[in-house]
């Protein structure tokens, strides 16, 4: 078995296997990853590659399968030994104690018992060596996304890893502070160090990656140099089967159509010490457009969705308008009565209960729109009605279930979103508030809800979008505003907007942040 | 003078229990679990150190044993949260249910009999220092060790990295686990601090404050101890004011009874709890300090995938 191992790879997978339950996540993985090069692991959300990388760093123990380093077979039962092997770790979710200093975050994974000072100082140093400027004096609540990675990287390269595994490093980043990680990472292969660079994003993997390995449903589909591939060969790769481009028809006569959405002078005070405040936000959204929303996660995004769906009240009421009636004071259901529709981002538990039926979550929504259709005398449920229009959702929207009337959690999480997001369609709702919509959600999903988002605007309805995915925003917007640090800039007609431009504006190049912008560029 | 000396002596005397069981509490909840069990805890300390130092005469063998009762109880607070993940608030009610009745069931043949006390520190000379003599260098060996515990937590929390570690596995216990740190063995390790504090504190009760066996004697103060860690937003040196709050308004309180004051006397005794909410809520206004020192992950049982 041991023959054949080539001293030029540093890592070496045979056969890893990790079963959940009844879930394959990982089946037979064999993965090949050489010195001095960065090697890139792609598949859609739930293709298994978090597990592999988990058992990779010793998180998650394979069921069978080997791992060979250096050529000599290992097991890696815990991180302890990942780290001791030479392996490093920088998490999507982050990794990080939001309650302690970035150089105390950095400490607690070193375990060398220096003092905390040398390692600030440590810190200090290899953060200018590699231009990724960090405070480590700084509380880690108090950062942006693009700070916290930055710890990330700098802690784990000062463990002086021969392996650097990054899951997905670029979906929490500018398209500039992407930039800044990339010619990091090509400087690590140029010190010999490989790195293990996870990801959906095709443009960035064929940009800087040297061979690929892509899975699909917890298989590997395939090994290839990427620079040889086309994101489309990629894609088809990925997803199995050709992806349906999305469809924008131009939108006409906006400027003349009525303000469906305002917002006003939209302030609102941080809730807790690490929140971001609101500050003067100012937006319309008309009849018949999409408007997106951009920017870097933990931006004030949440906190601007909390208030335009009425999870939390304004205390002037005029700062909120739907159909030209101030809606500020009014609660969910009182803003659902006005015509309006949202969909949080988080699914499961915000988005629909869930260990209840999709019909009972359709209820649960809809019950004070749709009270003539739904109850009845006596408030009576009509469980046969609430029933079918749940039936009628899930054909529209193609959601697949394995049961008539499934429980929310039961569903992929794609397939939940399809529903969550028919579910508002359905309504045909005259505006419609969608946060982060294809967040973790399969290709050929994500065409689906993004194509009929463009169709309800087209038949007259405002949608307004918050991503941070910037593929997406291109894809849906005819305007895309981008909400830096509780503020939202003016929306960019689309035929204007170019990725660097947006990019600049996430970073808060405006007036007022100057400064910042320098620090990135 | 000597009546101001002897109210300062009772004060500490007083707060000495509350704060060796809130200081253990702390260390409990700074590593993301919540005990409240506490009551059970000392209550069981409190009949295991007067059984001990009534059966063996020695009460030094009596705050031992104080000491591993409330640390071998706390066990099994550990065993079932940590080891088998149920639910910490569900447990830590049912130890202190338990701890009342089974120390009630052990103590009925210890009842009404005399029990031993440890004798107060008494340094020739140094102690008879007018005033600060006997306030310094005459109290009871348990109030020494409740100072110099206060001071060894502050120490190690915010000093050492071990503490460090402790800090963050009750920040994020998922983080903690990323980075390799053993989650359960820390959580185990401060769970049985926290009962030997607990059982300390008990024996104080039992063989300090009132040298005998009382069904019931800890009368809440383990439920204050808890109350405490919280408003005093889990940091050490407002765990001991706050401690100490309660104790000086408690004796108050108890002077201003015997005195006839025409004041209802349940508003009097419900005094001590306004007055160290009242002044515990004051100190910790800032908003921002007390969020970073919540434990993020207070309560949450953690059960690592693999």
């Amino acid at each position: 078995m041991s023959a054949n191992h080539d001293r030029s790879n540093l890592l070496e997978v045979r056969g890893l296997t990790k079963i959940f339950g009844t879930l394959t996540a990982c089946d037979h993985i064999d993965l090949n990853i050489a010195k001095g090069e960065i090697h890139a692991l792609l598949g859609e959300n739930g293709a298994g590659k978090s597990t592999l990388v988990k058992m990779l760093f010793g998180s998650l123990e394979p069921n069978s399968g080997e791992i060979f380093w250096d050529g000599k077979a290992v097991r890696i039962t815990s991180p302890g030994v990942a780290k001791k092997l030479g392996i490093g770790m920088v998490f999507q979710h982050f990794s990080l104690f939001e309650a302690l200093t970035a150089a105390e975050n950095i400490a607690l994974s070193l375990n060398d018992g220096s003092p905390i000072s040398t390692i600030a100082a440590k810190a200090r140093a290899l953060s200018f060596s590699y231009g990724l400027p960090l405070d480590p004096d700084s509380l880690v609540g108090d950062l942006s996304v693009g700070e916290r990675q930055r710890i990330e990287i700098i802690r784990c390269l000062l463990q002086t890893p021969q392996l650097i595994i990054l899951d997905e490093p670029t979906s929490v980043l500018t398209p500039q502070e992407a930039d800044k990680l990339f010619e990091t990472l090509e400087r690590l292969r140029s010190e010999g160090k490989s790195i293990l660079y996870i990801s959906h994003r095709l443009e960035e993997v064929k940009r800087i990656c040297d061979s690929a390995t892509v899975l699909r449903h917890g298989k590997v589909v395939g090994h290839c140099n990427p620079r040889e591939e086309t994101a489309a060969s990629l894609a088809r790769m990925m997803v199995g089967s050709e992806v349906k481009a999305v469809e924008r028809a131009p939108a006409e006569g906006i400027e003349t159509a009525p303000a469906l959405l305002e917002i006003r002078g939209l302030t609102r005070k941080p809730a807790t010490p690490f929140a971001i405040p609101l500050k003067n936000i100012n937006l319309t959204v008309r009849a018949g457009e999409v408007i997106g929303i951009a920017g870097v996660a933990g931006n004030g995004q949440g906190e601007f969705f909390e208030s335009v769906s009425g999870e939390v009240l304004q205390q002037d009421a005029g700062s909120v308008r739907i159909r030209g009636k101030d809606a500020g004071a009014l609660s969910i259901t009182g803003r659902r009565l006005m015509g309006a529709a949202f969909v949080p981002e988080e699914r499961l538990g915000h988005g629909a209960a869930p260990r209840m039926k999709l019909s009972e979550n359709l209820l649960l929504s809809r019950h004070a729109t749709d009270g003539k259709a739904f109850v009845g005398s006596a408030g009576m449920v009509k469980n046969s009605a609430v029933y079918s229009a749940a039936q009628r959702i899930i054909t529209a929207m193609d959601v697949r279930k394995s049961a008539p009337d499934p429980e929310a959690a039961a569903l992929s999480g794609g397939n939940l979103q399809k529903f969550i997001v028919g579910r508002e369609l359905d309504r045909k709702p005259s505006v419609m508030i969608v946060n982060q919509p294809t967040w973790g959600v399969d290709a050929g999903a994500a065409a689906r809800i993004r194509q009929a988002l463009i169709e309800l605007a087209r038949s007259g309805s405002a949608v307004l979008v918050i991503s941070q995915d910037l593929d997406e925003l291109f894809e849906l917007s005819d305007a895309i505003a981008v909400m830096h640090n509780g503020e939202l800039s003016a929306p960019l007609p689309i035929a204007e907007a170019t990725f660097e431009k947006i990019g600049l504006l996430m970073g808060g190049a405006e007036p007022g942040h100057a400064e910042h912008s320098l620090e990135m560029a | 003078m000597d009546i101001t000396v002897n109210i300062l002596l009772t004060i500490a005397t007083a707060a000495t229990p509350l704060l060796i069981a809130a200081i253990g509490e702390l260390v409990v909840e700074r590593s993301g679990v919540l005990n409240l069990g506490v009551e059970g805890m000392m209550i069981m300390g409190a009949v295991g150190g007067f059984g001990a130092g009534y059966l063996t005469g020695s009460p030094w063998i009596g705050l031992l044993a104080a000491i591993i009762v409330g640390a071998l109880f706390s066990l099994l607070f550990a065993v079932m949260t940590l080891s088998l993940a149920t639910n910490q608030v569900a447990t830590g009610l049912s130890l202190t249910l338990l701890g009342l009745g089974l120390s009630g069931m052990i103590g009925t043949s210890f009842v009404g009999q005399p029990g031993v006390r440890l004798p107060n520190l008494d340094i020739p000379g140094l102690s008879s220092i007018p005033v600060v003599g006997r306030l310094i260098f005459g109290q009871d060996p348990v109030f020494y060790i409740s100072i110099a515990l206060t001071a060894a937590v502050m120490w190690f929390l915010f000093r050492t990295r071990t503490g460090l570690t402790l800090r963050s596995i009750g920040d994020s216990h998922t983080s903690a686990h990323a980075l390799g740190i053993k989650v359960i063995r820390y959580r185990y390790l401060a769970v049985i601090f926290g009962g030997a504090c607990a059982g300390l504190a008990g024996g104080h009760l039992s063989l300090v404050y009132t040298p005998q066996w009382v069904e019931n004697m800890s009368a809440g103060r383990g439920w204050i101890a808890l109350a405490l860690v919280v408003f005093a937003s889990w940091r050490p040196w407002r765990v001991l004011a706050g401690a100490y709050i309660f104790g000086a308004v408690w004796i108050g309180q108890l002077h201003a009874q015997a005195f006839g004051i025409p004041v209802p006397s349940q508003f009097l005794s419900s005094l001590p709890y306004l007055a160290t909410i009242v002044v515990l809520v004051l100190i910790s206004r800032n908003k921002r300090l007390t969020m970073m020192n919540t434990p993020a992950s207070l309560g949450q049982p953690f059960v690592p995938d693999r």
